[in-house]
């Protein structure tokens, strides 16, 4: 055992990777440099020591080795490629979406794309370009599984289920909670360490997760908001509401099944995204809900969001933009009237 | 379609004979007026008193005051997340600069746009493009509306020598070149994308060379040669004018700072670092005033002291600027 944060924990769990099979490798911009940072985070920091054949650099030209990446997966790499930003996946969207998530349909199920993507997401200080949630994009491509990892320990596990899958996986991960460290250090980050097995394990990538249970109510939510969920949760219960949060975590598919099994016992649920509130992942699961549980509601399915606006770069109004503990918790109270 | 190499210590005192004595200072103040700000607002930065990230320019003046000198007021430049310098070389206020570095409701993007997108249209400044190369089709696009409406205007587009990798590089001035658009393309090459150097990215490192195979002029410039950019940009420009555009200047240079926060540099050799030091485009531009007899140490230091005393008082009113406000998170979206 030992206790990790997200990048550390992603970096162990890529270099785990490496080891057990070959066919794995990195490929993304300012990764393997010496002197440099291992990536915009420090996630792949100094494994080129390790794997110096493996650690590829690439030029800032996210469509093309998106591409690339596709082209290796399909002769049987395992690419895992990522973006310094999640905002540049917009420029590598043609080749993840028109190849790499179609191919093996188009072919009849003969193509194979075992590649696994990489992006961060989230507001943090630094304007409308760098801190889009990117999520809401990916989740309705056939072909391509989506999941948002925000501990350590999920991060290694599903970074490894990821690997070991037969398909295109995005994972978003979050600036906010990768606890990078050094001069890569994020200002306002949140603590998502883990304890971390020291043996091999997976995650699977298809499963939601309890983080607290309650009866009153059911907070979703992933990334920096499910942290935020639970801190809502603990001021709530002094209120005597006992919210249960879930970390939806795999966003594409959605796991409805651990989902149904508490709103059907609290009948009241609130999904908390950060992102504009419009065409956001929480209007798919709220429709996905109202569809299977609908009967057993007993209020309509609540959504706290981003307003429909891009990021703005001064705290002040980036604050606003992103939903809070106390966002959260009046719109349970207003839920529970 | 021609590609020209200056050497690389073309700037002299014969150089600067060909211009007016106050105009050679004015660019003189501006290139310490950009590193003065940039060397206040990472001191700013570090001690948290400024949200988010920056990039900086230490180093790099020369291109940004030496292109823009070249332009008219009614031409138009593109920047990137690194655009302080390019913004007070096209006339922006230190003030408006340093508000929106703050976060204020006074700065040039109303807080709203922060330190990689700074700019301000009224003074021919679309705001910092911060996805690398997403500038280049941008800058085509204004070519072709001034040449639709049949205006002299000229776009000078900024970038880094990474984006020549982005394939908005390929698309944007191919098109440039095919409707013979007046566009500047601008490549700031100072070896390096973020920790990535050049040579690592490209097979052919001469980035002016690419011009020639989309069929216009490329010309590789001492970009730390601040007359040398004014001189190469002019050249440009009237082509452009002409309806011979675009053409491509490739300014050699190097960073002196961080790629962005507090990035170390670790990745730059030292003895690399302590080359470049010694072609510093302020001192470089200093000797040759001095040659020229046209200012002093005392005259030139009264310029760094007035310069300061500028910043200073835009720091103190900056930081008394007043913030946005709630009710301004949802405006400005739509027309
Ligand atoms: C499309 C895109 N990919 C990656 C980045 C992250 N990034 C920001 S600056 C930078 C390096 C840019 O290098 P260059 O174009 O040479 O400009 P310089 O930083 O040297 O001014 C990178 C990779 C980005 N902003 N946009
Ligand atoms: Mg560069």
């Amino acid at each position: 055992m030992k206790r990790q944060g997200i990048a550390e924990a992603l970096r162990d769990g890529i270099a785990e990777e490496m080891q057990r099979d070959p066919a794995v490798f990195c490929l993304g911009e300012d990764i393997a440099i010496p002197g440099g940072w291992g990536g915009a985070f420090t996630v792949t920091l100094g494994l080129e020591k390790q794997f110096p054949d493996r650690m590829i650099n690439t030029p800032i030209a996210e469509l093309g080795f998106f591409g690339v990446a596709t082209g290796a997966a399909l002769m049987g790499m395992r690419p895992i490629v990522d973006v310094q930003y999640g905002d540049f996946l917009l420029l590598a969207s043609d080749q993840i979406i028109n190849n790499a998530a179609k191919l093996r349909y188009m072919s009849g199920g003969t193509c194979q794309i075992p590649m696994v993507m990489r992006a961060p997401i989230g507001a943090t200080g630094r304007g409308s370009q760098h801190a889009q949630s990117l999520e809401r994009y990916f989740i309705g491509v056939p072909g391509l599984k989506v999941v948002a990892v925000s501990t350590a320990y999920d991060a290694k596990g599903i970074l490894k289920a990821a690997v070991r899958d037969g398909n295109p996986v995005m994972i978003f991960e979050h600036k906010l909670l990768y606890g990078s460290k050094g001069a890569r250090a994020e200002p306002g980050a949140v603590d998502a360490t883990s304890e971390i097995p020291d043996g091999d394990y997976t995650v699977p990538l298809d499963r939601a997760v309890v983080r607290r249970p309650g009866r009153d109510v059911t907070i979703l939510g992933w990334l920096l908001m499910a942290h935020f969920a639970a801190a809502a949760a603990n001021t709530l219960a002094s209120d005597s509401i006992e919210a249960e949060v879930i970390d939806v975590r795999s966003l594409s598919p959605i796991d409805y099944e651990t989902i149904g099994e508490s709103v059907r016992r609290t009948g009241r649920v609130v999904i908390v995204e950060e992102g504009p509130k419009t065409g956001g992942v929480a209007a798919e699961i709220a429709a996905g809900i109202m569809e299977r549980f609908g009967e057993h509601l007993l209020a309509p399915v609540v959504r706290v969001a981003s307003a429909d606006v891009p990021v703005p770069f001064t705290p002040v109004l980036e604050n606003a933009y992103r939903p809070d503990q106390a966002r959260i918790v009046a719109a349970v109270r207003e839920l529970l009237r | 379609m021609t590609t020209s190499h200056t050497s690389p210590n073309a700037s002299s005192a014969t150089a600067a004979s060909a211009h007016d004595p106050a105009f050679l200072l004015e660019l003189y103040r501006r290139l310490v007026l950009i590193r003065q700000f940039e060397d206040r607002v990472k001191f700013l930065f570090l001690e948290g008193s400024m949200p988010g990230t920056i990039h900086q320019c230490q180093g790099q003046e020369a291109t940004a005051v030496g292109v823009c000198a070249a332009l008219a007021p009614d031409d138009f430049i593109t920047s990137t997340f690194r655009g302080h310098g390019h913004a007070i070389a096209k006339g922006l206020s230190v003030q408006e600069l340093m508000d929106e570095l703050f976060g204020a409701s006074t700065g040039c993007c109303r807080g709203k746009g922060g330190s990689m997108h700074v700019g301000n249209l009224a003074k021919g400044m679309v705001p910092g493009i911060a996805i690398v190369a997403g500038g280049i089709p941008l800058a085509a696009g204004m070519s072709l509306a001034f040449k639709l409406r049949g205006s002299r205007q000229v776009t000078a587009c900024f970038f880094g020598d990474g984006a020549v990798a982005e394939g908005a590089f390929h698309e944007g001035v191919n098109m440039a070149a095919i409707w013979s658009l007046p566009v500047i393309f601008v490549c700031e090459n100072n070896l390096y994308g973020a920790s990535t150097r050049v040579d690592l990215v490209m097979r052919n490192p001469r980035i002016s060379d690419r011009a020639a195979s989309y069929g216009f002029r490329g010309e590789t410039v001492d970009g730390n040669d601040v007359l040398a950019v004014l001189e190469a940009t002019r050249r440009a420009a009237e082509e452009c004018r002409a309806g011979h555009g675009p053409v491509l200047l490739e300014l050699l240079t190097y960073r002196r700072t961080g790629h962005s926060r507090r990035d170390p540099c670790n990745y730059q050799p030292k003895d690399e670092r302590e080359a470049w030091a010694t072609r510093d485009p302020i001192e470089r531009f200093a000797e040759v005033l001095r040659e020229a007899g046209l200012a002093d140490a005392a005259a030139l230091a009264r310029i760094h002291a007035a310069v300061d005393a500028e910043i200073t008082q835009a720091i103190e009113q900056a930081r008394r600027a007043p913030q946005p406000t709630i009710a301004d998170l949802t405006t400005d979206v739509f027309a």
